[in-house]
């Protein structure tokens, strides 16, 4: 029985990796070549590549941590009603369906009736075809920062009150006491956090239902990149190249906060 | 109901570290036997090498006629309360007890029938119906004894079984387990790295050190003889003294001070020879006035031992130790002697007890 | 004193832009399906329930709902007990480089998990035939979970002592009759917490299905909300609205079972 279970494990493994290559152990290897010097010289991957950056800096390493930190800093000393209801409309945002999330958004961003241009009191202002990219991080930001802020709520729990307290008394400002003792105590939630919403927001799909990529891949995130070029226009081949390079930089990205997670200790 | 025997039985872990090194023990049936010793000694170890939880590396196990070293826990007929008791968290006291006869399988009605009886006993009988998480350390050692007397196993095992109750209770689960294990007849092994608690149980004990068992005898023999310094330092809830001395003529010099040969060592020590004076403070007696064979000293500590204090004196530089009974506590600063008692006083060379 | 009542008002101030922040876009799912004849507007729902009329005469709303409903309950039946059984394997046997293995694997599937594997997920169910398949939907989105499954679950099990499993060993249990009596029922809240957990990802998830589903009557209910914003023509918005409210509210409602039973325990599955 306890043969069995390995085994079974690295048979696994063994899928995982054979989806991984199974695609370009059917294609002849020197189009797999060509598909990647395609990919490096395609002007549109330069583009969704420098709009991925874009979206996983300012939705998730910005957007999602910082706001996700300051609602769990500004909460962590309260009980009671305004807590449960700020954090439940945050985790509401985030656990209902993306189908049904993104459409939230459309009806939200509609430049005739949308929300949005009611309460800023702009008429027919085009969010998502004049500002695709903005829209879209705002949107990731909103949906994906009940994570952050329920890592960090756990985290500041941990945070020993005497070390606090002891800032405290030696005078320490409000800033002085976040820099000097929840900083150094909460590092490795940090880095964690971070690696997480950064490796998820790099794999998001749902910009696609909100803009498709549009107009003009103006928001075309390289998630989005891959499925267009894949499956819409079917040269699997060619996603599959850029698939590979995905996960490279997904490998980088992790080895990167990994070694930094390491280093503390 | 049988008897343990114990054939050169040695445990190496992989990485090889020797928990049990080529030990021998035999245990007669009906015994309540201690394994004692420092932790890491190797003596949960060699509980769990019975039990068969631990495979032995080498040597056998034999529980009364039977050779049951390659068998399966489950086969050896042997019962175990663990240290933290495993009782079941999602069974009552019931279930629990009468879990031993379930994979007996044993009929439903027969099984409850007998955990009540077990349960009664053990003065569990209004708890039944409560889960373990419901019942108090005490009332949950009492759990896992009755499940243990459930099995009507040849042998109990016990790991540390009194090391989860606090202190106060600890001293009435004591005598109960004491008491209990005279009456059922049952061999019993118990681990434990609280020396008061096997000179309290035992009828015989053995004091384990790294894989090596260093003594086996009945409490009193533990205590008064021990056989060598590791044994004398480990045993006693005030350290036996343990001083360096040399063989003068027909005297010991002990820290500058002339001792007779311990009734003991008469005639087996070799003038100029280097030993090690060991004499426990409760057989040292005290006394405020110059006194013969004696060790004498400013006294520099007193300790508060209830009926009696602990008296520390520097004896040229060395401390050593006396109980002086109430009311005759000297002052700190005072000039004492500690007389030890000839016929207590033990004398060891490299380590070992001098004795014919 | 002022310094106080400043900071008083600038932390009310910032709470109520964050409150209308996160809650401005969920007001259209609260007021709309209540609304007859309701456009993106938010407005005052004059409470009609003529809306959900709409859900009953679509063909494809209700039963996309039982697609994903058979979706999620079939994956999460197959995560939970290849899970289990992996992670007590994992738990109980020690294996050198173990837990290197295990974070290598976690970091493995939350990034195949993504669109890295779109491709040739695609091209392996169009290989082994499994598009449009739920069964190998299933198995595909099973994949995905459960080394996350695994890893939260071996947390459970290493917090479980060793000793009641030796304790019934001793007694004579086989190890099936141990997993069955002891194992099982210790670990049942983690069980619980990894289907609930795998329900939720599967009932939200829109890609994998709207890559391998293409007949229209298997399509679970993400990729038919999708498809009914997006076709052609102007969006049936009482049926939207009604749609996408009853859709969600499986969900909250497991979320609210979810953290008045065990707290709330967090969905990534990492503890630091």
């Amino acid at each position: 029985m306890f043969l069995v279970f390995p085994a079974l494990w690295v048979l696994y493994l063994g899928l995982t990796n054979y989806r991984l290559t199974g695609v370009a152990a059917a294609d002849p290897q020197i189009v797999g070549v060509d598909n990647f010097l395609t990919a490096l010289g395609n002007p549109r991957f330069w583009n969704s590549t420098w709009l991925t950056v874009e979206f996983v800096a300012g939705s998730a390493v910005i957007g999602q941590a910082v706001l996700g930190f300051a609602i769990a800093w500004m909460l962590r000393d309260r009980r009671g009603p305004l807590r449960r209801i700020v954090e439940g409309i945050v985790i509401l945002a985030w656990i209902l369906p993306s189908a049904v999330v993104a459409f939230l958004w459309v009806a939200l961003l509609d430049p005739g009736d949308g929300t949005l241009n009611a309460v800023l009191g702009l008429t027919d202002f085009a969010w998502l075809l004049d500002h695709p990219m903005l829209s879209v991080i705002v949107f990731n930001i909103w949906r994906g920062t009940a994570f952050s802020m329920m890592l960090y709520a756990a985290a500041l729990g941990n945070v020993p009150p005497s070390h606090l307290e002891s800032a405290r008394l030696a005078g320490a400002s409000g800033w002085q006491q976040l820099r000097d003792v929840v900083f150094p105590h909460i590092r490795g939630h940090v880095l964690t956090n971070l690696l997480l919403i950064s490796l998820w927001t790099f794999n998001d799909f749902s910009p696609f239902m909100l803009t498709a990529g549009g107009p003009d891949g103006k928001s075309e995130v390289l998630a989005v990149h891959v499925y267009n070029e894949a499956v819409r226009n079917g040269s699997l081949g060619y996603g599959a190249a850029i698939s590979t390079i995905i996960l490279l930089i997904n490998l980088v990205v992790a080895v990167f906060y990994l070694r930094l997670l390491r280093s503390k200790r | 109901m049988a008897a343990i025997e114990l054939r050169g039985l040695t445990k190496v872990y992989p990485g090889g570290v020797r928990a049990l090194d080529a030990l021998d023990l035999v245990i007669p049936d009906g015994e309540f036997f201690a394994l004692l010793g420092p932790s890491g000694c190797g003596k949960t170890t060699l509980l769990r090498t019975i039990a068969g939880l631990e495979t032995a590396t080498g040597g056998s196990v034999v529980i009364g006629e039977r050779d049951v070293t390659g068998v399966q826990p489950g086969g050896r007929d042997v019962a175990m309360v663990f240290q933290d008791y495993a009782l079941f968290p999602h069974m009552d006291v019931t279930d629990n007890i009468a879990y031993p006869l379930r994979i007996k399988k044993v009929a439903k009605a027969a099984r409850q029938a007998k955990a009540a009886e077990v349960g009664a006993r053990l003065g569990l009988d209004h708890l039944m119906d409560r889960r373990p998480g419901q019942l108090s350390g005490g009332q949950q050692q009492r759990v896992a004894l009755a499940r243990v007397m459930a099995t009507q196993a040849q042998a109990f095992l016990f790991d540390e079984p009194l090391s989860n109750l606090d202190a106060r209770l600890r001293l009435e689960a004591r005598t109960f387990l004491k008491k209990l294990q005279r009456e059922l007849g049952v061999t019993t092994v118990f681990v434990t790295h609280d020396q008061a608690e096997a000179l309290a149980m035992a009828d015989r004990m053995a004091v384990m050190e790294a894989g090596h068992i260093r003594q086996i005898g009945t409490p009193a023999e533990v205590f008064q003889r021990p056989a060598n310094t590791f044994v004398a330092a480990f045993i006693g809830s005030t350290p036996m003294n343990l001083l360096d001395g040399v063989v003068r003529g027909g005297t010991l010099e002990v820290a500058g001070c002339a001792l007779p040969v311990p009734t003991s060592a008469q005639g087996l020590l070799a003038d100029g020879e280097k030993i090690v004076y060991g004499v426990r403070p409760e057989y040292n007696a005290y006394a405020s006035e110059p006194a013969e064979d004696a060790l004498g000293g400013k006294v520099v500590i007193m300790e508060n031992l209830g009926a009696s204090h602990l008296v520390t004196l520097d004896v040229n530089d060395v401390l050593v130790q006396a109980i002086v009974p109430e009311g005759r506590e000297p002052a700190i600063g005072e000039q004492g002697w500690a007389v030890p008692r000839r016929d207590r006083a033990l004398v060891y060379r490299d380590g070992e007890l001098v004795a014919g | 004193m002022t310094r106080f009542v400043l900071g008083r008002i600038g932390f009310s101030t910032l709470i109520a832009v964050l409150l209308a922040f996160f809650t401005l876009p969920l007001l259209w799912l609260a007021s709309a399906p209540l609304t007859s004849d309701p456009t993106y507007k938010v407005s005052v729902p004059d409470f009609t329930w003529e809306n959900f009329q709409t859900i009953l005469e679509h063909p494809y709303a209700l039963p996309s709902l039982y697609n994903s409903l058979v979706l999620s309950v079939g994956t999460a039946l197959v995560v939970v007990l290849l899970a289990a059984l992996a992670a007590y394997a994992l738990s109980r046997v020690h294996l050198p480089g173990r837990d290197v293995l295990l974070y290598v694997l976690l970091l493995l599937s939350s990034i195949i998990t993504g669109t890295a594997a779109m491709v040739p997920l695609f091209q392996l169910a169009v290989d082994l035939q499994l598009i449009d398949s739920q069964f190998g939907l299933i198995l595909i989105l099973s994949g995905g979970l459960l080394p996350a499954a695994i890893f939260m679950l071996k947390d459970f099990m290493d917090a479980t002592p060793k000793s009641y499993e030796e304790s019934a060993r001793v007694f004579g249990a086989t190890p099936l009759q141990i997993v069955r009596h002891v194992v099982v029922p210790l670990v049942r809240p983690g069980l619980a917490t990894i289907a609930v957990w795998s329900v939720a990802n599967v009932w939200g998830n829109f890609l994998m299905p709207f890559l391998l589903l293409r007949d229209v009557e298997k399509q679970p209910a993400a990729v038919i909300m999708y498809t009914l914003y997006t076709e052609g023509g102007q969006a049936n918005l009482r049926l939207l609205s009604t749609f996408g409210l009853l859709y969600s509210v499986p969900v909250v409602v497991m979320y609210l079972i979810v953290s008045k039973k065990y707290g709330f325990r967090f969905h990534g599955g990492i503890k630091r």
